[in-house]
C-alpha cells in the first residue's frame, strides 16, 4: 500500500510536468512574460527553475510533510484549500450515501420479493435511469423543478448567499450548527442537502438495488429459507430476519466502491451545485491549469480510493461471523 | 444451487437468443438508430448546428422540437449532431482500451515473472484513482479539448481490460490444449494467438460493450467541465454547459440530457443481456465513470 501511494504520487507529478502548456502564463500572467524579472521570480518561488528530476524529489519530500506546494490560483497552501473543503464535501457524499442505500436496499428487497412482476421492472428501471443519468444534467433539471419552479427547496450552495455559517467545528454545517443549538441554520443546511445528495445517491441506489436483489434471490433458493416458510413464519420475517441478513454481506464490499464513486460523482454534481467541496476546487484547478491543487486533489482521491478499501475489509470481517472468528 | 425442478416446456419453441429479446432489443434498435442519424446526418439535416436558424431562446415547438438556444441555433438538430462526436470519441476510447488492455493483460498473463510483476503494480497505480479525476488532470495538462480527452480517457480506461484479460489467460494457459501445443512444438506466439487469446477475450468484449455508455458519460463530463469539446460544438457535455448558462432555458440542457440518457440506457440494455448471456462476472460496475 505504500508502495501504491508513491506510484500514486508519481504518477500525477509526471502528469502534470509533461504538459506543453506553461504554467507561468497562468501565474503572472500573459503581459509579465516579456519581463525576466518577474518570470525568474516566479520560477523561484513555484520551484520552476530547477530540472524536472530535482523538481521531484522536492515534491516527494515535501508531500511526505504534507506540503502540497501553493495553489497558484487561491495563492493558499493546497494542504490547506483541500483541508478547508473537504468536510463540504464528506457532508454531501455521506448524505448522499445514506439516501442510496436506505433507497437502495429497499428498491432491492422489493424487486426481488416480487421478482418478474410489475414492480420489479418499475423498480428496476428506476435504478438503471439513475446510472445512465449525467449528474450534472440531473443537477440542473431537479433544480429547475424543485428550486426554481415550484420554490420548494433552496436553490444552489450550502447555506443561502446572506446566512452566516455556523463556527467551524467539525466542517459539517448539519453538525456544527445542531452543536450550537441553531435550528433554523439547520434546517437551512438540511434543506440545501436534499437536492445534491438525491442527485448523488441516486446513482448508488442503482448499483445497491441491483445488487440486493440478486443476493437476495440467491438466498431465497436456500434451504433455510424454505425451512423458515415451511415453519410457517411471515414473509415478512423470512425476508427481514433470515433472508435480508445474509444477502447484505455483499453490499458490504460494494459500500466502499460506491464511496470512491461518490467522490468522483461529487466533481460534477458539486460544480452544478456550486458546492464549495473538494470537487469543484478540482473542477476550477483544472480550468486555471493550476498544477499543484490537480495534484492535491487527484492524490487525495487515490488516498481515499486506498482507505475506503481498507475500511471495507475492516467492516467485512466484522461483519461476517466466518471471517471474525477465523 | 436452485434446487426447484422445474416442468419441462410443453412446447419446444426456439426462442430468441437474449439479447435479441426485450429491454436488449430495444436498447440494440435505439443505438441502430443513433448510428444511421450520426452517419447520414449531413445528408438530410436541415440545418447547420453552429448556424443560427431562428430567434434567440425560442421555447420547443414544431418548427423547433427542442426550442432554439441562446444564438437562435435549432437545439434539437445540434443534439443529434452531438452522436457525430460522442459516438466516435466513445468507440475509439473504447476500441484502443481493449487493445491496449490485451495486449497488455496478455503479456502478463503468459509471462507472467517480472513482467507480471511490473505491468500489474501499473494496473493497479492507474486504478488506484477515481477516473474522472485522473482522466481531468491528465486533459488539463495535455491541454484541454477533444483530442486529449480521448487521450486521457484511454490512459485512464485500458487497465480494467488488461486486468481481466490477465485473469483469464492465466486459467486458459493451465489447459491441456495449450499444453499439447507446446508440445508439437508451435511458437510462442502462435500459441497465445491461436490457442489462448480466441478462449480468454470473451468478458472483455462484454465488460466493452457495458463500458461503452460510461465512456459516452465520461466524454460528456469532461467536455461539461470545460475539458473535453469546446462550446460553439455541438457536443452533449459542451451544451448542458450552455444550458446551465440560460439556466431558465430547460430545453437547452434537456435536450442533450436526453441524447446522453438514451444512449447510455441502450447500452446498458445491450450490456446486460450480453452478460447474462455469457455469464460474465461484473467487472464494468467495479469502475467507474463520470457520473
Amino acid at each position: 500500500m505504500p508502495l501504491l501511494l508513491l506510484g500514486i504520487a508519481s504518477i500525477v507529478f509526471i502528469v502534470s510536468r509533461l504538459t506543453p502548456a506553461d504554467p507561468l502564463v497562468q501565474i503572472i500572467g500573459e503581459r509579465n512574460l516579456s519581463n525576466p524579472e518577474v518570470v525568474a521570480a516566479a520560477k523561484a518561488q513555484w520551484g520552476l527553475d530547477s530540472p524536472v528530476p530535482v523538481q521531484y524529489v522536492k515534491y516527494m519530500k515535501n508531500l511526505v510533510q504534507g506540503d502540497m506546494g501553493t495553489s497558484f490560483s487561491t495563492r493558499k497552501p493546497v494542504f490547506d484549500d483541500l483541508v478547508d473543503r473537504l468536510p463540504a464535501t464528506l457532508e454531501l457524499t455521506f448524505t448522499a450515501m445514506v439516501i442510496g442505500l436506505v433507497f437502495g436496499v429497499g428498491l432491492g428487497v422489493l424487486a426481488a420479493r416480487n421478482r418478474n412482476r410489475i414492480v420489479d421492472h418499475i423498480a428496476r428501471f428506476f435504478a438503471l435511469i439513475g446510472s445512465s443519468l449525467p449528474a450534472f444534467w440531473a443537477g440542473l433539471l431537479v433544480l429547475y423543478v424543485f428550486y426554481a419552479k415550484l420554490g420548494w427547496l433552496p436553490g444552489p450552495g450550502r447555506l443561502d448567499p446572506r446566512a452566516t455559517e455556523p463556527d467551524r467545528i467539525t466542517g459539517f454545517f448539519t453538525i456544527d450548527s445542531l452543536l450550537h443549538g441553531d435550528f433554523s441554520t439547520f434546517r437551512a443546511a438540511l434543506a440545501h442537502l436534499i437536492l445534491p445528495a438525491s442527485v448523488l445517491g441516486w446513482g448508488v441506489v442503482g448499483i445497491v438495488s441491483r445488487l440486493v436483489r440478486a443476493s437476495l434471490l440467491d438466498e431465497f433458493s436456500m434451504e433455510y429459507v424454505k425451512v423458515a416458510r415451511a415453519m410457517g413464519l411471515r414473509e415478512r420475517t423470512v425476508v427481514n430476519s433470515h433472508a435480508l441478513r445474509n444477502a447484505l454481506l455483499p453490499t458490504i464490499t460494494i459500500v466502499a466502491f460506491t464511496f470512491a464513486f461518490l467522490l468522483t460523482g461529487a466533481v460534477l454534481t458539486e460544480t452544478v451545485f456550486t458546492w464549495p467541496g473538494v470537487g469543484s476546487y478540482a473542477v476550477n484547478a483544472s480550468r486555471s491549469l493550476d498544477f499543484p491543487a490537480i495534484i492535491g486533489v487527484t492524490i487525495l482521491g487515490g488516498f481515499a480510493f486506498l482507505m475506503t478499501n481498507l475500511i471495507t475489509d475492516i467492516i467485512y470481517a466484522f461483519a461476517d461471523p466466518r471471517i471474525r472468528l477465523s | 444451487m436452485t434446487s426447484t425442478i422445474e416442468a419441462p416446456p410443453r412446447r419446444r419453441r426456439r426462442r430468441r437468443p437474449p439479447w435479441l429479446r426485450g429491454p436488449a432489443l430495444v436498447g440494440l434498435i435505439t443505438l441502430v438508430l443513433w448510428v444511421l442519424v450520426a452517419l447520414t446526418l449531413p445528408l438530410w439535416s436541415p440545418s447547420d448546428p453552429l448556424d443560427p436558424v431562428a430567434d434567440r431562446l425560442l421555447s420547443p415547438s414544431w418548427s423547433h422540437l427542442m426550442g432554439t438556444d441562446a444564438l437562435g441555433r435549432d437545439v434539437f438538430i445540434r443534439a443529434l449532431w452531438g452522436a457525430r462526436i460522442s459516438l466516435p470519441v466513445s468507440a475509439i476510447v473504447i476500441v484502443s482500451s481493449v487493445i491496449l488492455g490485451t495486449v497488455v493483460g496478455a503479456a502478463a498473463g503468459f509471462f507472467g515473472g517480472w513482467i507480471d510483476a511490473v505491468l500489474m503494480r501499473a494496473v493497479d497505480i492507474t486504478m488506484a484513482f477515481p477516473p474522472i479525476l485522473l482522466a481531468m488532470a491528465i486533459t488539463a495538462s495535455l491541454g484541454p479539448g477533444i483530442r486529449n480527452a480521448l487521450i486521457a480517457m484511454v490512459l485512464v480506461w485500458w487497465p480494467i481490460y488488461a486486468r481481466l484479460l490477465r485473469a483469464q489467460v492465466i486459467a486458459v494457459k493451465q489447459r491441456e490444449f495449450v499444453e499439447s501445443a507446446h508440445a508439437i512444438g508451435a511458437s510462442r506466439w502462435l500459441i497465445v494467438r491461436r490457442y489462448i487469446l480466441p478462449m480468454s477475450y470473451t468478458p472483455v468484449l462484454v465488460n466493452a460493450t457495458m463500458d461503452f455508455g460510461q465512456v459516452v458519460l465520461l466524454t460528456a463530463s469532461l467536455s461539461f467541465i470545460g475539458l473535453g469539446a469546446r462550446p460553439p460544438s455541438p457536443e452533449w457535455g459542451a451544451m448542458i454547459t450552455e444550458g446551465a448558462t440560460n439556466f431558465y432555458q430547460w430545453w437547452i440542457a434537456a435536450a442533450a440530457g436526453i441524447a446522453i440518457l438514451l444512449v447510455v440506457l441502450a447500452f446498458n440494455f445491450v450490456g446486460d443481456a450480453l452478460r447474462d448471456t455469457f455469464d460474465v462476472k461484473d467487472l464494468g460496475d467495479m469502475k467507474d465513470s463520470g457520473r
